[in-house]
This record gives C-alpha cells, structure tokens and sequence, in this order.
C-alpha cells in the first residue's frame, strides 16, 4: 500500500520544480534597512538536489523561509510549483512531550489525510528507514543529537512534501554522525525522487550530496557562482576531484567574505 | 557490607532495596523533624504559663480532640460543604483563566488592555473583595463563589500566558510549516508546549482559592450549612481553643495534601518533557 504518493506530481521530472525570479527581501525601514537578499533568480529541476552556499548574512536562510512561505517577499516571485513544501531545520525541533513516533506522526496528524492506522505504519516504516526502529518510544531528551536530527528528518519526509527544504541540518553534529546522515539522505532522495534546497556554509557537504552548488554572495545575497558536480554518487568526501572542487568553491567563500569585510 | 557476602543477585535485589528505604528515608526525616520541632517548640510555650490552658492547649490535648473530631460526622459534613466550595470555585476559576490566558497570548489588544491589570489582581489580597462580594451578592454561596474565582482565575492565567510566552519559536515555526493552524495548532502544539508552566499555575491558583475560601468561610456563614470556616468561627465564639487548633491543623492538613498532588503533577510533566534531569 503506498498510500501516500496516489496523488499525481503536477510536474514532471526534469521539469522546473522551484523558481525563484528577482526576489529580494527587504528587513526594516529607512536608515535601518538591510537587504537580505537583492534581485536573485533562480530555477531548480524537479528531483534535482541543489546546496546553496554562503558566509553568514547570504541570506540563505531568508530564502528558504521564503519557498517554505513562511515569510513573503519584498519584490518578485517564488514558486514551488504549488507542491508541498517541507523544511528541516538546524535544531531538531522536535515536540519534547512526544516521543520519537509520536513526533513522525504529527505531522499526518495535523493534515488528517490519513487514518491513524495507515500514520502509524508510515511513521515506522519512516523511523525505520532513518535507523530509528527500536527507538520510536524514546522522547526526544532520552536520544543523542544525531538521533533527534534524524526523528526530524523522518518527521520532514512524513509530510510527502515533493520539496525538502534543509537549512543546515548537520550543522550541529559531529563530523561521523554527519557523514552517516549525508548517506542516508542521498539513499532516500534517489528512493522518493524529491527535490532537495540543501543550506549549508560547509563547501565539502555541499560537493558531498549536491548536482549543483550555488554559491551566494553576503549581504545582499546574490547568486555568486553555479557549480554543477557530476561526479558520480554515492561520493568519497576524499576523493581527490571532490577536494579539488571543494577547494574551488571555499576560496569563491572566502573571497565573498574578504570583500564584505565581515 | 553485609550484602557483600550473599549471592550476586540476592545481595544486588538487598541493595535495592536498601537503596529505596534510604531514599525514604531522606525525604521523610526532614518534614518529620520540622513537623517534631514545630510541636515541642509548642509544648514548650504551653509548659511556660505564658497564657492560661484554656485559651493556648498544649499539643497532646488538641491531638486528642482532633482524633475525637475524626470520628464526629459534623466534621465530615463540614469537609464536604468547604470542599464543594473549593471544587466548584476552582473549576470556574480554572474555565475563566484559560479564557482570559488563552486571549491575551493570542492578542495583543486584549494584553495591552488586561496584562497588568490581571498581574495586579494577582497581587490584590483577595480578602479585600469580600465587603463588596457581601454587598452585591449577600451572605450567600455566590458571594464566596466569586471572591474564590477572583483570587485563583488571575494566577492560572497568568501560567498560561507565560507558558505559551515561553515556548521556543521554531516549534511554532515548525507547526506553521506543518501546516497547522488555528484549533490544530492549539491543540497539537501551542497547549501542550504550555502545559507545564500552566500546571504550575494551577498550583498557584488552588493556594490562591484555598486562602480566599477560608476567610470567605470566616466572613459568610450561612445557616444550618456546617463548613470548616463556620467550625472556625464557633470555635473562637465559645473560646473552645482546642476545637479552634483541630480544625486549623485540618485546613493546613489539606493544604499540604492538595499541593502536593499538584506538586507530583507537575513533576511528572516536567520530567516527561525533558525539562529536569532524573535523580
């Protein structure tokens, strides 16, 4: 039973899934004003998982916050092709008073599409996929960090959303951990065929898990570079091509950094 | 150690066991002590002559009138009216707080027109209510009823309104995500986010209500309806001090009992949301 995917994709793959065209995001007003981001354009293919990267004040957060609607902007248009939309943050976020299931359910819960039955089997099936079986009765103060991230990244794929939106989600965690999660992320993006906005600052995660990294420039944000990685997956992060690329792109940072003076 | 000698299991089971008497044991003694200490200092002041044994009885004397009380229905009846009293005042407070918390955290007209003022009524003795309670509603169940409501709906609130103050934006912004909104969100996020700091105001406001309904019990005494206010009252009008003692060792009694259950409530929603650490 593959209850949640009987709905039609309205775009197909290779199809443009995410458009961004001249958005800026504008904060406060007058003397006090700052331009988070400033005219950017941008597309991405459905299925394709794109990283965007920058040093802190890019902006890159403001544009997820913008495709996830929870903020509007200031002038242009984003779209994500009116399909669902689910982001993963830096913190787990998770609810602390639900456990581990609990948490992968709530978000069947609040759209109540499904029977609390079908949730239940999808939750697991979920928290299976993420390594999480034997954990689902845990609260989320009784698992380690790696562990919450990923009951919240099963909560984000609960939603069946046809775009992830992640906003540095293995910022936090140690560097095994995080080569672990990338693994697992790539296994269930090639599996669901979602289109992933990845948001990171770290340019060898970026090399790591994206057909294509843009780099944005700090405050305002605009599209500095585009680098399409056809390296074959999954990737070795000490492959010699990956640190070459890598570098290329940590310079392209830096140089964004030295000329912003911050 | 003594354990050190039996079998593995045996000794491990033994010093379990152990283990809970002590832990017992280091939560009873201090109460006990204070409660020990509390009384001789009593007994001391009695054995000094300081006043006449009809008017301060020693210890013994008003535990024994208290054990005679016990088996006195009076008593009873007087527990179920006071009782009756608090269980209907609180729940009316408990149904106006969360009208009142749940309207100001979610606008901020409402907050700008009654957040210090509910915060003030927080503050207000509400003892100070009864002269007009009196006047509005008489010496009736009403008049009670409303200084009860008035001194405990102000706290529960206000444990509200904190709570959801407090609850970390990202869940909110994980709910928005989530596509909750309105009665989901509520229900789904934003209450049970809040819940511990609610019950923590529900706490407050039984200890609000308790103290408004004894001095209302004190002020209002309707005829042929025993309570433990009125028991109180007739105690001091026929100088009996030890009817007087029993009765208030009763009020503190139940004092202690209720706050404790609230006390072990909110304790297991903490511990459950990971707010303290396991001892």
């Amino acid at each position: 039973m593959r209850l949640l995917h009987v709905e039609s994709r309205d775009v197909p793959d290779g199809g443009t899934r995410v458009s961004v065209e001249e958005v800026s995001k504008i904060y406060g007003r007058g003397p006090r004003e700052v331009a988070a981001l400033k005219d950017i354009s941008l597309n991405i293919e459905s299925g394709e998982f794109v990283c965007l990267v920058g040093a802190s004040g890019s902006g890159k957060s403001t544009l997820l916050n913008l495709l996830a609607g929870l903020e509007q902007p200031t002038a242009g248009r984003v779209s994500t092709g009116g399909g669902r939309v689910a982001l993963m943050f830096q913190e787990p976020a998770l609810m602390p008073w639900l456990t581990a299931l609990g948490n992968v359910l709530l978000p069947m819960r609040i759209r109540g599409k499904l029977s609390e039955a079908a949730a239940h089997d999808e939750a697991r099936r979920l928290l299976t996929m993420v390594g999480l079986r034997d954990f689902a009765r845990r609260r989320p103060h009784e698992l380690s960090g790696g562990m919450r991230q990923r009951v919240a990244l099963a909560r984000a794929l609960a939603q069946d959303a046809e775009v992830l939106l992640m906003d540095e989600p293995f910022g936090a965690l140690d560097a095994i951990t995080r080569d672990l999660l990338h693994d697992e992320l790539e296994q269930i993006w090639r599996d669901r065929r979602m289109t992933v906005v990845f948001v990171t600052h770290n340019a060898r995660e970026a090399v790591r898990l994206g057909d294509r990294v843009v780099v944005l420039t700090s405050r305002p944000g605009r599209v500095a570079a585009e680098i399409r990685v056809s390296l074959p997956r999954p990737r070795r992060t000490d492959s010699g091509e990956m640190t070459a690329l890598a570098y290329q792109i940590g310079e392209r940072l830096r140089t964004e950094v030295r000329l912003r003076g911050d | 150690m003594a354990t050190e000698a039996t079998p593995m299991s045996a000794g491990v089971t033994g010093a379990r066991a152990g283990e809970l008497v002590r832990r017992a044991w280091t939560k009873t003694w201090p109460p006990l002590g204070a409660a020990a200490l509390l009384i001789g200092g009593w007994q001391l002041v009695v054995w000094s002559g300081w006043r006449p044994d009809y008017l301060l009885p020693g210890p013994m004397a008003v535990f024994a009138r208290l054990g005679q009380d016990l088996r006195d229905p009076d008593l009873y009846s007087a527990l179920l009216t006071t009782g009756t009293r608090a269980a209907v005042g609180f729940s009316l407070a408990l149904v106006l707080g969360l009208v009142l918390g749940l309207a100001v955290s979610r606008s901020a007209t409402v907050r700008a027109a009654v957040g210090s003022l509910i915060t003030g009524l927080q503050s207000m003795p509400s003892i100070a209510w009864f002269p007009l309670a009196i006047l509005l509603f008489g010496l009736t169940e009403a008049a009670i009823t409303f200084v009860v409501v008035l001194g405990a709906a102000p706290a529960i609130a206000n444990g509200l309104i904190t709570g959801i103050d407090h609850i970390p934006p990202l869940l909110l912004r994980y709910g928005r995500v989530a596509g909750a909104r309105n009665a989901t969100l509520y229900f789904r996020i934003v209450l049970p986010a809040a819940l511990p700091s609610f019950i923590g105001g529900l706490k407050q406001g039984w200890a609000f209500a308790w103290r408004s309904l004894m001095a209302g019990e004190l002020l209002v005494i309707i005829a042929q309806r025993p309570s433990l206010g009125a028991r109180l009252q007739f105690a001091r009008e026929f100088s009996d001090s030890e009817g007087l003692l029993a009765v208030m060792i009763v009020i503190l009694l139940i004092g202690i009992l209720v706050d404790r259950l609230f006390g072990i409530a909110e304790g297991r929603i903490r511990h459950r949301w990971g707010l303290e650490q396991q001892s």
